[in-house]
C-alpha cells in the first residue's frame, strides 16, 4: 500500500513540476537568442558581407552557433578582442582570407560619370544611396558604412572609396612631430 | 548640503571665502606684459576668419568670393541653433573662401573666409540698442547673438545660449581671475576699460535678474581690482571679491566653489547651483554690442614670452595671422633653437602648427618662450605612484588611475573614474615628478571615447537601416507574390463563374477570325470576279455597272449577316469601297477614252452617279496614298532615330572604354 502511495505521490509531484515548467516555458519565453543580440551589438554593422554571411546579424548567429570570430575585417582586432571576451575564447588574428583591416572609408560617386542605372542603389545594404533610374545618384555620407558593396555592380566604375578625413572635432590628439601643447611650463622640485 | 544664499552673503561681506581642493602655484610671469597700455595694432593685409570659432556649428555663409565687405558686416548667418555669426574684421574684399589652418592643436584646415583689407577700415551701419533697459530681454539676447559673442574666457560657448537660461539665478559671477601664468589681457582690460565692463555687467543683470553680482579678481591684480571697484561702487548688490592666487581658481567650477562653496554636479551646469559666470572680456564685448552696436571683431591678445623683445597687450582683430602679431612685438628668433609659438597660456595652451594661424574669439595669448624658459619635456618616465597629481587635482579626480586606464585603452574604466569631469587644467602634469604629460593622455582618451560613442551610434543606425531595408524587400516580395496570386485567382474565378460566357467569347472570337478569313477569301475572289463585270459594265452601260455594284454590296451584306458580327459591317463596307475603287481604277486605267465615250453615251443622271462614284473613290485613294506616305515617313524617321541612338550608345561605350 505504501509503495503504491509513494509511487502515486512521486508521479503527482512529477506532474505538478512538469506543468509548472511547461507554464514557465510559455510565460517566460525568450523571443530571440540574447547571445546573438550581444554578438550583433559588437559587430560594426557595416553589413559588408566580407565574412561570407549576408550581413552582420547572420554572422552573429553563425558565431553563436560556433563559427570562428576572426572573419570581420571592418571590426578588426578590437572587435575580435571584444568577441573573444564575450564568447570566452582565445582572441585570434584576423583571417586574411576575408580581407584586411583598413582605414575608415566612405563611398563617393563621381556624379558626372553616373549613368543612373540604379545598380548601386540595389546593392547598398543600408539604403545610403539616393537616386532614380536615369537620374544621377549620390551617397548619403552620414549613412554610408564603407562596405564596398556598391563598387562592383557599377557598370561605369564611377564609385570611389575615399578614406574619411579627420576634422578637428574628431582628432585624436596624436602629435606627429613634437610632443607640443600640453604643459610646457614645468617646476622641477 | 551647500551653503545657502544668506550664509554666502554673510561670508562674502566678511571677505571670507571657501577653497577648492588641489591647485598649484606656478610662477606668474605677468609683469612681462602688463606694464604698458593695450596697443592698437596696424591692420594686416589679409585676414583669415574661420567660420566656426565656438562650440556648436557654424552658420551658413552670407558672402561669396569677390564680394566687397564692410568692417563689422556679418559673414555667416545665425539661423541655426548653436550657431554664432562671424563678422568682417575690416573693410575690403573677400579674396577666397577655402580651408585654412585652424587655431586648434591639430591645425587641421577648416573653412575660412580670407579678406583682403582695403585699408579704409569703413564701418558698416551699426544698430545700437539706445536704451537696453526698455528693450525686451529677447531683443537684447538677439543683439548679443547678432554681434557674434561667444565666451571669451576659453571655452567659446555661445553667450546668447547661456543667457537664454530660464532657471532662477542667485549669483551672477564675473570672472576676472585670469589665473594662468603669463596672460594679462583681462588684467589690462579691467584696468583700462573697467567702466565698459561695468556696462556689460549692467546689461547682463537686465537679462538675467540675479539676486547678487560677484565680480571676482585674483589678488595679484590690485590695480584691476581698484579700477573695477571704482566702476562698480554705485551699485549696492555688486560685490567685488579679491580671490587668493592659486591655479586654476579661474576655472568655472573652481571659482563657484571658492565663492559659494557649491559644487557643480558632474554633467551639470553652474545654473544647477544657482550661478552663472561670464568672463570680463565677454562683458566688455556685450557692452560694445548693445551700447554701440559693434559686433565682436577684435579682442585683447597678450604677446609675451622671452622670445619677444617687446612683450605687450594689443587689440587684435579676429582673423589676424599670428605672424603679424609677433612681428609687431619684435620676435627674436635667436632665443629659440626651434621655433615654437603657443596659443593660450603655458598650462592649457597649445603650440600652433603654422604662423598663418588666425586669432579667433578665444585667443587670449600668444606665448613665445625662449629655449630655457619653457624647456621641451620629452623624457617621460614611469609612474611612481607618488599621488602628487591626486593632491593637485582641483576636480578631486584620481589622475593616476585615469592615466593607467588611458594608457591601457580601457575606455569604459576611464569613464567610470569620471574622466569627463577633468577640466584639463594641467595641474597634475605640472606636479608630476616623472614628467608624464598626463593631460595629453586624458585628451586622447576623451577623443577616443567620443569617437567610439559616435561610431556606436552610427553602427546602431546602420543596423536599423539594414533591418528596415530587409523588411522592405521582404514586404515587396510578398506583395508581388500576393498580386500574382490574386490575379491568377481572379482569372480562375472568372473562368469558373461565367465559364459559358467565356466560352461564348472564345467561340465569338473564333467566329470572328473565321469570318475575317472568309471575307479575305471573298475579297480575293470578289476582286477577281468584279474585273470581268467591270469590263462588262464598260462594254454595256453604266446602270448595269451600278446594278452589279449594288448586287455585290448586297452579297457582302449577306455575308456579314452570316458572320453575325457588328464589326463585319465595316469590313464589308471597306470591301465594297475597295471594289468600287478597283472598278474606278480599272475604268481610268483601261480606257479613259472608252469610259469617256460610255459616259457620253450614258444618260445625264447615270453619268452623274458614275462620276460621283469615281471622284469619291479617287479622293479616298489619294487620302490613303497620303496616309501611307506619311506612315512611311514616320517609320523612316523612327529608324533614323534608332540608328542615331545606337550610334550614340556605341560612341558612349567607346568613350567609357577609352
Amino acid at each position: 500500500m505504501l509503495t503504491v502511495f509513494s509511487l502515486f505521490m512521486v508521479a503527482l509531484l512529477a506532474l505538478v513540476f512538469g506543468a509548472l515548467l511547461g507554464f514557465a516555458a510559455i510565460k517566460f519565453k525568450v523571443e530571440s537568442d540574447p547571445l546573438v543580440e550581444q554578438i550583433d551589438a559588437i559587430l560594426p554593422q557595416t553589413q559588408c558581407g566580407q565574412c561570407g554571411y549576408p550581413g552582420c546579424k547572420p554572422y552573429a548567429e553563425a558565431i553563436a552557433n560556433g563559427d570562428v570570430i576572426n572573419k570581420c575585417p571592418p571590426g578588426g582586432e578590437a572587435t575580435i578582442k571584444e568577441l573573444a571576451d564575450l564568447m570566452g575564447v582565445e582572441a585570434i588574428p584576423l583571417d586574411a582570407a576575408h580581407g584586411v583591416e583598413d582605414v575608415k572609408k566612405v563611398a563617393f560617386i563621381r556624379e558626372d560619370e553616373c549613368i543612373g542605372c540604379t545598380k548601386c542603389i540595389q546593392a547598398c545594404p543600408v539604403d545610403a544611396i539616393l537616386g532614380a533610374a536615369k537620374q544621377m545618384h549620390t551617397i548619403i555620407v552620414d549613412e554610408c558604412t564603407g562596405c564596398d558593396l556598391c563598387v562592383d555592380p557599377c557598370p561605369v566604375d564611377c564609385i570611389d572609396m575615399l578614406p574619411v578625413e579627420v576634422d578637428a572635432a574628431h582628432w585624436e590628439w596624436n602629435f606627429k612631430k613634437v610632443s607640443v601643447g600640453d604643459i610646457p611650463i614645468k617646476q622641477v622640485s | 548640503m551647500f551653503a545657502d544664499y544668506d550664509k554666502i552673503i554673510e561670508r562674502l561681506s566678511l571677505k571670507q571665502l571657501w577653497d577648492f581642493p588641489g591647485g598649484v602655484h606656478p610662477a606668474q610671469e605677468k609683469e612681462l606684459s602688463n606694464q604698458s597700455n593695450i596697443e592698437a595694432l596696424a591692420l594686416p593685409e589679409l585676414f583669415y576668419v574661420p567660420v566656426k570659432q565656438h562650440i556648436g556649428i557654424h552658420g551658413d555663409l552670407l558672402v561669396n568670393e569677390g564680394d566687397k565687405v564692410l568692417k563689422g558686416q556679418a559673414l555667416t548667418s545665425r539661423e541655426q541653433a548653436m550657431s554664432v555669426p562671424v563678422h568682417a574684421p575690416s573693410s575690403g574684399t573677400v579674396k577666397s573662401i577655402k580651408e585654412h589652418v585652424s587655431a586648434h592643436p591639430s591645425g587641421i584646415p577648416e573653412l575660412t573666409v580670407c579678406i583682403e583689407a582695403d585699408g579704409k577700415d569703413t564701418w558698416c551701419d551699426l544698430k545700437p540698442i539706445v536704451d537696453y533697459t526698455k528693450a525686451s530681454k529677447t531683443d537684447v539676447i538677439q543683439a548679443i547673438c547678432d554681434a557674434g559673442i561667444s565666451g571669451m574666457g576659453g571655452a567659446g560657448f555661445p553667450t546668447h545660449i547661456k543667457s537664454s537660461n530660464v532657471k532662477p539665478i542667485e549669483f551672477l559671477i564675473i570672472n576676472g581671475i585670469e589665473c594662468e601664468p603669463y596672460i594679462t589681457s583681462d588684467d589690462r582690460l579691467m584696468r583700462e576699460h573697467a567702466w565698459q565692463i561695468r556696462q556689460g555687467i549692467d546689461i547682463l543683470v537686465h537679462i538675467l535678474s540675479p539676486k547678487r553680482v560677484i565680480v571676482a579678481v585674483e589678488d595679484n591684480k590690485p590695480e584691476a581690482f581698484e579700477t573695477l571697484s571704482i566702476a562698480c561702487q554705485q551699485k549696492e548688490n555688486y560685490h567685488l571679491i579679491s580671490v587668493p592666487t592659486k591655479y586654476p581658481a579661474g576655472g568655472e567650477k573652481q571659482l563657484i566653489q571658492v565663492l559659494t562653496s557649491r559644487e557643480v554636479p558632474a554633467h551639470g551646469l553652474p545654473v544647477d547651483v544657482g550661478c552663472i559666470m561670464y568672463n570680463v572680456g565677454t562683458c566688455y564685448a556685450i557692452a560694445d554690442a548693445i551700447v554701440e552696436g559693434k559686433p565682436l571683431i577684435e579682442r585683447v591678445v597678450t604677446l609675451t614670452g622671452q622670445g619677444l623683445s617687446n612683450a605687450k597687450n594689443v587689440w587684435a582683430r579676429l582673423g589676424t595671422p599670428v605672424s603679424h602679431l609677433i612681428d609687431s612685438a619684435a620676435y627674436d628668433a635667436s632665443k629659440q633653437k626651434e621655433a615654437r609659438f603657443i596659443m593660450g597660456g603655458p598650462m592649457m595652451g597649445f603650440a600652433i602648427t603654422s604662423l598663418q594661424t588666425p586669432v579667433v574669439k578665444i585667443t587670449n595669448c600668444i606665448l613665445v618662450p625662449s629655449d630655457n624658459e619653457l624647456p621641451h619635456i620629452d623624457d617621460e618616465r614611469a609612474c611612481i605612484r607618488c599621488s602628487a597629481c591626486a593632491d593637485a587635482c582641483p576636480a578631486s579626480l584620481l589622475p593616476q588611475q585615469l592615466f593607467w586606464y588611458s594608457k591601457a585603452k580601457e575606455l569604459d574604466k576611464a569613464e567610470e573614474y569620471n574622466l569627463f569631469d577633468c577640466i584639463e587644467c594641467g595641474a597634475c602634469a605640472y606636479v608630476c615628478p616623472s614628467e608624464i604629460p598626463l593631460v595629453h593622455y586624458y585628451r586622447q582618451t576623451k577623443a577616443d571615447i567620443r569617437n567610439q560613442k559616435e561610431e556606436k551610434a552610427k553602427s546602431d543606425r546602420a543596423k536599423i537601416r539594414f533591418e528596415a531595408r530587409k523588411a522592405r524587400l521582404q514586404r515587396e516580395k510578398e506583395e508581388r507574390e500576393e498580386k500574382h496570386r490574386l490575379a491568377a485567382e481572379a482569372r480562375k474565378a472568372s473562368m469558373k463563374s461565367d465559364g459559358g460566357a467565356a466560352k461564348d467569347k472564345i467561340a465569338a472570337a473564333l467566329a470572328r477570325a473565321k469570318a475575317k478569313k472568309e471575307a479575305l477569301a471573298k475579297k480575293a475572289s470578289g476582286t477577281e470576279a468584279t474585273e470581268p463585270t467591270n469590263e462588262q459594265v464598260e462594254k454595256t452601260d453604266s446602270p448595269a455597272q451600278a446594278e452589279s455594284a449594288g448586287a455585290i454590296a448586297d452579297k457582302a451584306e449577306d455575308q456579314k449577316k452570316a458572320a453575325a458580327a457588328e464589326k463585319k459591317k465595316k469590313v464589308a463596307a471597306t470591301i465594297a469601297k475597295a471594289k468600287a475603287k478597283k472598278a474606278a481604277q480599272a475604268k481610268e486605267a483601261d480606257m479613259p477614252s472608252e469610259s469617256a465615250k460610255s459616259v457620253e453615251q450614258a444618260e445625264p443622271t447615270e453619268k452623274s452617279t458614275a462620276t460621283e462614284q469615281a471622284s469619291a473613290s479617287s479622293s479616298e485613294d489619294a487620302k490613303k496614298k497620303a496616309a501611307a506616305a506619311e506612315k512611311k515617313k514616320k517609320v523612316a524617321a523612327a529608324v533614323a532615330r534608332a540608328k542615331a541612338k545606337k550610334k550614340a550608345e556605341a560612341a558612349k561605350k567607346e568613350n567609357k572604354e577609352s
